[in-house]
């Protein structure tokens, strides 16, 4: 290749567009590393913290779309403290210094602030996309200033964020002049929205392809929504409470009659169920369903709809849809390629019934053959349902099991779920992402270890006997990349029996398990690659470092790989050693 | 990245071509052919060797029982079925649940050398040995339960005759709800946002309904002084009194820092009891922002109402609070509303 001029070798490269492929051929000699890395337009940096942004920009200057992930998956269910990092004002300051040519940014589990989004509006006169999942500190004054700055914004994506609601106008602060939105999502937005900036906004974007609404877009506007967007291919319902008067159902249906485009239908946060055969006219033409927030349907309403859906290939649903609800998916959605159940009562008060089974989940595996992806959570499971489960569906590359009571063994044997998950991940030989739940032993560590040759992500919850099973998985696993652990009995012996292993992987979570400051302390001193954080709650701790007990068990430890050291925006309970 | 994953994730999903494929699929010495499950063959395994090291290990893994838990109703010879009654404690000798482990002691004994002596080589060794083995299964392929039976069992939801009578039988399985469930941190693994907003859709149907609100409802709570805040599920409480209660548990290690540190051995004691001092005393008040933005005294209005209106939750010094919202005109508010 070394024929060739750099034009036409970039040219090749043009083609290479997953980050990992590019990173691999940057590797192949010093000069593709040099055409490669000027030639680069997305990066992708999976711990905001394995690098800055000097040597980013260094190294990449003439990149266009950045996306960042800060803080621990764990931290979306309140396992990591507030305060605890992934700030990206660091990120945007540093970038518009450079004068780097941003257009789009795409954060994940990152603290946001209004100055942030100010600095960002201002700073990069392409910008066009910005999406926020999972990420706080920012209000609807800080959507203003995007809304006002950015004068080729396309896309405004905002999914599962903490924002305050200052009931502002930001949607009024788009200009006159702004028709370039190709995708919009406020759904998260708790607080009020002036329905007629709305309308004007989507009126004025010819372009607009996805509409996501928040509770507070009445049914009324909804239609004249999508009067005006008939080209929507992705729409996100608000809510509407009350029945419709037969005159507003009416312009309803009208309204979503001349919607054929539409593929991906979501939100429904307050639904009256009589509105929703409304869509059934569009249901045929659903690639995406996502009626995970619509605690209000009952399940014989999703059947309906449901029923109707035969092109699916995405299902997100609440577990009130129960297991006749999954074998009524199971018959219809012979498309299905992803399926996420979520538990409509998180604290196990009621008890549910309607709630889905093993049962559910073995109809599901053998009725879709397409199926790759699922997270499901129940009540009970059974290893008989996981092996048929294994045996229907061979290609799972995501498998996320979530059984609700930790420690549950098979409800008709009382065994341990070890042979189940041991099918699954033998079976499965494509398999990327594991999550186990459910009585389990070390046994199903050294399954895991053994045949999940392809596994990068592990989540592991109240699992295991002794430090071997952490062994297993570490030894076995040789593509493990993210590793979560939480209230399982591994400790010193296992964390520390491989440290070069964790410069191969992402990061390593444990919390609640044994190892102790002393295993940490050993852990961190030969690894100037690694940072190691223990976050302690316990305050006390931190007052008497003179006295501190080698043997004392850490709370939580956090370590990732890095190139740069040790990070400096450290909140004081957090110790890195 | 993204909860909502891109519809046309194009995977290919990759076949493993273990290195061991290579790896002649005759028995090699000492490796003995079982299948997945090692139902039939009953006898074939030798049980020479494993005995006294079963004894070791024998609490961790309970071979034998795992390995009765695959066979489906039925189908299973009655000799296994008075083992599992007996519920005797593992035996790792008798039938490896693994095929793939020929000689247990070697393995066992290797994993053991593993943690006592931290050498890693040993467990390698025994990996190679997985994998060598692993490539014999692999041309069996009779690890699956045939399809008939896979079904029936399935669709059977009876319990199936041969399981014990002196276990818990299946009635006892399902999770009786307790009188009062702990609620663990980050369990089960829902995000916050998703758990609010069903909460919230809850709340607003049940007002229409009636019927007891359940979900989750969390607010902030931040503390003058304290060096990051934390999240309460109001819903969790029934009155003013669990939900101080709570509260003083959780910023008691605040409120010591401020004090100073005190003796190390009573020092629990003293710490709550110096909390609730504080707080009684009134040199903390705790205080509320509701929907209107506005920072109230907790306290003031019916539980009820509080956890409707409160946004966040904050703790200030008493001196800091004076002229806070008092009763009278919290409840002129209350009424506003009602």
């Amino acid at each position: 290749m070394n024929y060739f001029p750099d034009e036409v070798i970039e040219h090749v490269f043009d083609f290479v567009v997953s980050h990992r492929d590019r990173n691999s051929i940057s590797l192949v000699c010093k000069s593709w590393h040099k055409i490669e890395r000027l030639s680069r337009k997305e990066v992708f940096i999976g711990n905001c913290y394995a690098i800055n942004p000097e040597r980013l920009i260094g190294r990449f200057p003439c990149l266009k779309s950045l996306t960042l992930k800060g803080k621990p998956h764990f931290a979306d269910f309140n396992l990591v403290p507030h305060e605890w990092g992934g700030f990206v004002l660091p990120w945007i300051e540093a970038l518009a210094r450079s004068r780097v040519g941003l257009e789009e940014l795409r954060l994940k589990r990152m603290v946001v602030t209004d100055e942030s989004l100010e600095l960002l509006s201002r700073s990069f006169a392409n910008f066009k996309s910005l999406v926020l999942v999972s990420c706080e500190g920012f209000t609807t004054d800080g959507l203003a200033s995007i809304a006002a700055n950015c004068r080729q914004l396309r896309e405004l994506d905002l999914q599962e964020n903490e924002i305050d609601d200052h009931r502002g106008q930001w949607l009024n602060c788009f200009p006159d002049s702004c028709t370039t939105l190709i995708s919009l999502n406020f759904a998260c937005l708790k607080g009020e929205t002036n329905v007629a900036a709305l309308e004007r906004l989507v009126a004025r974007s010819p372009n607009l392809k996805s509409l996501k609404l928040n509770r507070a877009v009445p049914l009324d506007a909804l239609a004249r929504l999508m009067s005006c967007a008939p080209q929507l291919v992705d729409l996100g319902v608000g809510s509407y409470e009350n029945e419709p008067d037969p005159e507003s159902f009416a312009k309803l249906m009208t309204a979503i009659e001349k919607c054929m485009s539409l593929r991906s239908l979501s939100g429904f946060l307050e639904v009256a169920p009589l509105c929703l055969p409304a869509f059934y006219p569009i249901c045929q033409n659903l690639i995406s369903l996502n009626l995970s927030y619509a605690a209000e349907i009952q399940g014989n309403h999703l059947i309906k709809l449901i029923q109707l859906c035969k092109r699916l290939q995405r299902l997100w649903i609440l577990d009130s849809i129960g297991d006749k609800g999954l074998a009524v998916v199971a018959a219809t959605c012979k498309e299905l390629q992803e399926l996420r159940v979520f538990p409509s009562d998180v604290h196990g008060e009621e008890d549910n019934n309607a709630a889905v089974t093993e049962v559910g989940l073995v109809a599901i595996s053998a009725g879709c053959p397409k199926l790759h992806s699922i997270l499901y959570f129940c009540k009970q499971m059974t290893n008989a349902a996981l092996i048929a489960v294994a045996k229907n569906c061979p290609n799972f590359i995501r498998f996320r099991l979530c059984i609700l009571e930790p420690h549950k063994p098979d409800h008709i044997t009382s065994q341990s779920l070890d042979e189940g998950f041991g099918a699954i991940v033998q079976a499965c030989k494509g398999l990327r992402r594991l999550s186990v739940s459910g009585l389990l032993t070390d046994q199903v560590f050294l399954y895991i270890g053994m045949y999940a040759e392809q596994l990068e992500m592990l989540s592991i919850a109240f699992a295991g006997d002794t430090d071997k099973g952490m062994l297993y998985v570490l030894n076995g696993c040789k593509k493990m990349r993210k590793l979560e652990i939480r209230d399982s009995p591994f400790g010193n012996a296992a964390l520390l029996a491989d440290v070069g292993r964790y410069e191969t992987m992402r990061s390593l979570w444990m919390s609640s398990c044994e190892v102790t400051l002393g295993g940490c302390k050993r852990l961190a001193q030969n690894s100037p690659r690694l940072n190691v954080e223990i976050i302690n709650e316990n305050e006390n701790n931190r007052m008497e470092q003179n006295e501190e007990d080698e043997r004392e068990k850490v709370d939580k430890l956090y370590l990732y790989r890095t190139v740069v050291g040790t990070r400096k925006d450290a909140p004081p309970y957090v110790r890195i050693l | 990245m993204s909860p909502e994953e891109e519809l046309q994730s194009n995977v290919s999903v990759a076949s493993s071509s273990p290195t061991s494929n290579c790896i002649s699929r005759n028995t090699l010495g000492g490796l003995k052919e079982h299948n997945y499950l090692g139902l039939s063959d009953c006898s074939s395994v030798g049980s020479s060797t494993l005995s006294p090291l079963a004894e070791d290990d024998k609490a961790t893994i309970s071979l034998k029982a795992t390995e009765l838990t695959l066979g489906l109703p039925g189908s299973q010879s009655p000799v296994r079925d008075t083992e599992l009654n007996l519920l005797s404690p593992a035996k790792l000798d008798e039938k490896p649940f693994f095929p793939l482990l020929p000689s247990k002691d070697e393995i066992c004994s290797s994993s053991q050398k593993n943690n006592a002596s931290g050498n890693k080589r040993g467990f390698s060794d025994t990996m190679d040995q997985f994998a060598e083995a692993k490539s014999s299964v692999y041309t069996e392929k009779n690890w699956m339960f045939p399809e008939a039976a896979a079904t029936q069992s399935v669709t059977k939801k009876d319990v199936p005759q041969n399981i014990p009578k002196g276990q818990s039988s299946t009635t006892n399985n399902s999770s009786s709800p307790p009188a009062a469930k702990a609620q663990i941190v980050g369990w089960p693994p829902v995000r916050s946002y998703r758990k609010n907003t069903l909460a919230t859709t809850c709340k607003n149907s049940d007002e229409v309904d009636g019927r007891p609100g359940s979900g989750a409802l969390f607010v902030k709570v931040s503390m003058d002084g304290a060096p990051y805040l934390r999240k309460v599920d109001l819903r969790s409480y029934t009155n003013y009194g669990e939900l101080s209660l709570a509260l003083e548990k959780m910023f008691t290690t605040f409120t010591l820092g401020q004090c100073g540190s005190n003796g190390a051995a009573g020092k629990d004691m003293l710490s709550e009891t110096k909390l609730k001092d504080l707080l009684n005393g009134k040199d903390y008040v705790l205080t509320y922002e509701d929907k209107d933005g506005d920072w109230m005294l907790v306290g003031d209005v019916p539980w009820e109402m509080f956890i409707d209106v409160c946004k966040k939750l904050k703790i200030m010094k008493g001196c800091d609070a004076i002229g806070l919202a008092a009763a009278p005109r919290a409840m002129e508010k209350s009424k506003m509303r009602a």
